[in-house]
C-alpha cells in the first residue's frame, strides 16, 4: 500500500517539475515537449504500431545480446575461476577492458560487422560479458570449500563437479552479477542501436530528433525507462526466489 | 591387527610471516575396526588436520597412514566425512542430499531413492525428504548429512565436532542417536571434540591431544560397560580422570613422552 504512494507521489512530482520547466523555458514544442504533448505523441506511437514494433525488436536483440553474453561469461568465468592459474594471466587484461566503454568501441565494431544489427548486439553483449564473468570468478574463487571436500569424499570427478557442485554453489552471488549487467546493458542498448540499426528504441530516438519531434523523443525515453524498470523487477524477483531456495537473506 | 595406522605422522605449515608450525608432531594411533574414537583437545591442537589426513583430505608433511593396509592419498567413498557446518547443498532436497553419494554408483534412479528414504527413515526425517536444508534446524540439518554418509555404506565415518553448533539438548540427543546408530550399523567412528562430557558419552576410548605442538597425550580406553548414563559413577570417574589428564604439568609432558 506504501508503494503505490510512493510510486504516486513520485509521478506526480516529475509531473510537476516537468510542466514548471516548460512554463518556464517557454520553449517551442518541437524543441521541448510539455507533459500533454508527451502523452499526445505517446498515443500516436501506439496507435500506428511504430512503438509496439521498436520495442519488439529492441527487447528481441536485447535477449539475444545479453542471453549469449551471460551464458558464454558464466560458462567461461566458471573454467577460468577453477583454473586459478589461467586466470592470473587473464585477470589484468580483463581488469583493462572492464573499464572502457563498450560504445568506444564502436568504430571497431563496425569496421568488424558493418552498420545494421550487429553493433547493437555486439554492444549489448560487450555490456553484459565482463560483469558476469568477473562475477563468476570471484564467485568460484570464493566458493565455502565443503562443497569441494563433499564432492571429492563421494567421488564425483573433474567433469560433473563444475556442473552438479560449484555452479549451483556460486549461483546466487552470480545472480548478483546477472542483475548488474542487465542494468548495464539495457542503458547501452540504445547507444548500440543508433549506428544504423533500422528499427528499435535507440531508432526511435534518432529518428524522433531528425524529424524534431520531441514528443516523440521523451515518449521513447520514457518507454525506455519503464521497460528498464520492468526488466529488472523481472530479475529481482528471480533472485528472490534463488535466494529463497538456496536458503540465504538477500543482502540489502 | 590395526585397522587404521597413524604412523609418525607430522605436519608443518608455514605461516604468513614466514614460520613454520608444527599442528602435528610424530603422532602414532592405531585403531581397531568397529571402535568409537574421539579425538579430544583444545582448539588449535591439530585435530582438525589430523581428521583431515586421515579422510585424505590433506596429505602428511611426514609419516604414513594406512586403512586397511592401503595407504591413504585421497579421500574415498569408503571414508565418509560429516562436518560442522554439514556440508548439505541447499539447493538439493533432504532426499537428492542424501542420494548425492549414491549417484556415483551404478543404481537406478528408483534404487538411489529407495536407499535415500530407507536411511531418512533411520535418522528419522523420513516426513521431510521434499523440504529443502534451509528449512531445517540444524540438529536434523546434521542427521541429513548423517544419513547422505550411511547411505553410501562407508566403512569409516569421520566427523569433524559436527555438534558444535547445536544447542545442548540437541547435542546430547544426537549424541545418544549416533552412537547408538553408528554401532548398530557396525562402523568405525573417528569422531572429533573439544568438549569433554561428549568425548566420554560417546567414545571406547578418548585420544587426547594437546596443543603447541600438536601431540597424542594420552589414550584413554573408556569402559563403560554399553551405558553411557551421564549421571552414572562410573561416567563420572572417567570424566574425572580426562580433567586429570588435561591438568597435568607442562614439565609432566616431556617424560610422558620420552
Ligand atoms: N592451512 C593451514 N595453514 C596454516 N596453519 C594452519 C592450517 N590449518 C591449520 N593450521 C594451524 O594448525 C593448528 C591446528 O589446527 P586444527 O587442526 O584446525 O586444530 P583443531 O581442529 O584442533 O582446532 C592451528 O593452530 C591452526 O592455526
Ligand atoms: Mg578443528
Amino acid at each position: 500500500m506504501h508503494k503505490v504512494k510512493y510510486i504516486g507521489g513520485s509521478l506526480i512530482i516529475l509531473l510537476a517539475f516537468w510542466q514548471i520547466v516548460t512554463w518556464l523555458g517557454g520553449w517551442n514544442e518541437a524543441l521541448f515537449p510539455s507533459p500533454l504533448g508527451t502523452v499526445r505523441g505517446l498515443g500516436e506511437l501506439l496507435a500506428s504500431g511504430v512503438l509496439a514494433a521498436d520495442i519488439r525488436a529492441s527487447l528481441s536483440r536485447f535477449a539475444l545480446g545479453y542471453i549469449s553474453a551471460v551464458v558464454l561469461a558464466m560458462a567461461l568465468g566458471l573454467v577460468l575461476g577453477w583454473y586459478k592459474k589461467i586466470w592470473n594471466y587473464l585477470n589484468p587484461v580483463a581488469q583493462v577492458l572492464r573499464p572502457v566503454s563498450p560504445v568506444a568501441w564502436l568504430p571497431f565494431i563496425v569496421l568488424f560487422f558493418g552498420i545494421g544489427e550487429m553493433p547493437a548486439l555486439v554492444i549489448i553483449f560487450i555490456a553484459a560479458f565482463f560483469p558476469v564473468l568477473l562475477a563468476t570468478v570471484a564467485a568460484v574463487q570464493g566458493m565455502e570449500p565443503v562443497y569441494l571436500k563433499v564432492a571429492k569424499n563421494f567421488g564425483i570427478g573433474q567433469p560433473q563437479i563444475l556442473g552438479k557442485i560449484v555452479f549451483p554453489a556460486v549461483f546466487p552471488r552470480i545472480a548478483t552479477g546477472l542483475h548488474l549487467a542487465l542494468g548495464t546493458a539495457w542503458v547501452f542498448l540504445v547507444a548500440g542501436e543508433m549506428a544504423g540499426a533500422q528499427s528499435g528504441l535507440g531508432f526511435l530516438i534518432i529518428d524522433a530528433r531528425n524529424n524534431l519531434r520531441a514528443d516523440w523523443l521523451m515518449a521513447a525515453i520514457l518507454t525506455i525507462g519503464v521497460l528498464g524498470l520492468v526488466l529488472d523487477g523481472i530479475v529481482s524477483y528471480l533472485e528472490g526466489q534463488i535466494y529463497r531456495r538456496w536458503g540465504l537473506t538477500r543482502r540489502t | 591387527m590395526s585397522y587404521i595406522k597413524v604412523e609418525d605422522v607430522s605436519r608443518q605449515f608455514t605461516k604468513a610471516d614466514g614460520s613454520v608450525f608444527q599442528a602435528l608432531d610424530h603422532v602414532d594411533l592405531e585403531i581397531k575396526q568397529g571402535e568409537f574414537i574421539c579425538l579430544l583437545g583444545p582448539s588449535g591442537c591439530g585435530k582438525s588436520t589430523l581428521l583431515n589426513i586421515l579422510a585424505g583430505f590433506e596429505g602428511a608433511s611426514a609419516g604414513t597412514v594406512t586403512i586397511d593396509g592401503q595407504t591413504v592419498s585421497k579421500p574415498s567413498p569408503k571414508y565418509v566425512t560429516i562436518f560442522q557446518n554439514y556440508g548439505l547443498l541447499p539447493w538439493r532436497t533432504v532426499l537428492k542430499n542424501v542420494e548425492l553419494g549414491l549417484e556415483e554408483q551404478q543404481l537406478s534412479a528408483d534404487e538411489r531413492e529407495k536407499i535415500a528414504r530407507h536411511y531418512l527413515e533411520i535418522v528419522g526425517l523420513q516426513n521431510f525428504a521434499d523440504s529443502h536444508p534451509a528449512e531445517l534446524s540444524g540438529g536434523m540439518q546434521q542427521r541429513v548429512a548423517i544419513a547422505r554418509a550411511l547411505a553410501v555404506d562407508p566403512e569409516i565415518i569421520f566427523m569433524d565436532e559436527p555438534f558444535a553448533a547445536l544447542d545442548a539438548l540437541t547435542r546430547m540427543k544426537l549424541q545418544d542417536e549416533v552412537s547408538a546408530i553408528c554401532r548398530e550399523q557396525k562402523k568405525t567412528i573417528i569422531f572429533v571434540t573439544h568438549d569433554i562430557d561428549e568425548a566420554v558419552v560417546l567414545a571406547d576410548r578418548i585420544v587426547v591431544m594437546t596443543p603447541n605442538p600438536g601431540q597424542i597425550k594420552t589414550i584413554l580406553p573408556v569402559d563403560l560397560h554399553g551405558q553411557r548414563d551421564r549421571t552414572s559413577p562410573d561416567f563420572w570417574d572417567i570424566r574425572e580422570r580426562v580433567f586429570e589428564c588435561f591438568a597435568l604439568k607442562p614439565e609432566d609432558k616431556t617424560e610422558y613422552y620420552i
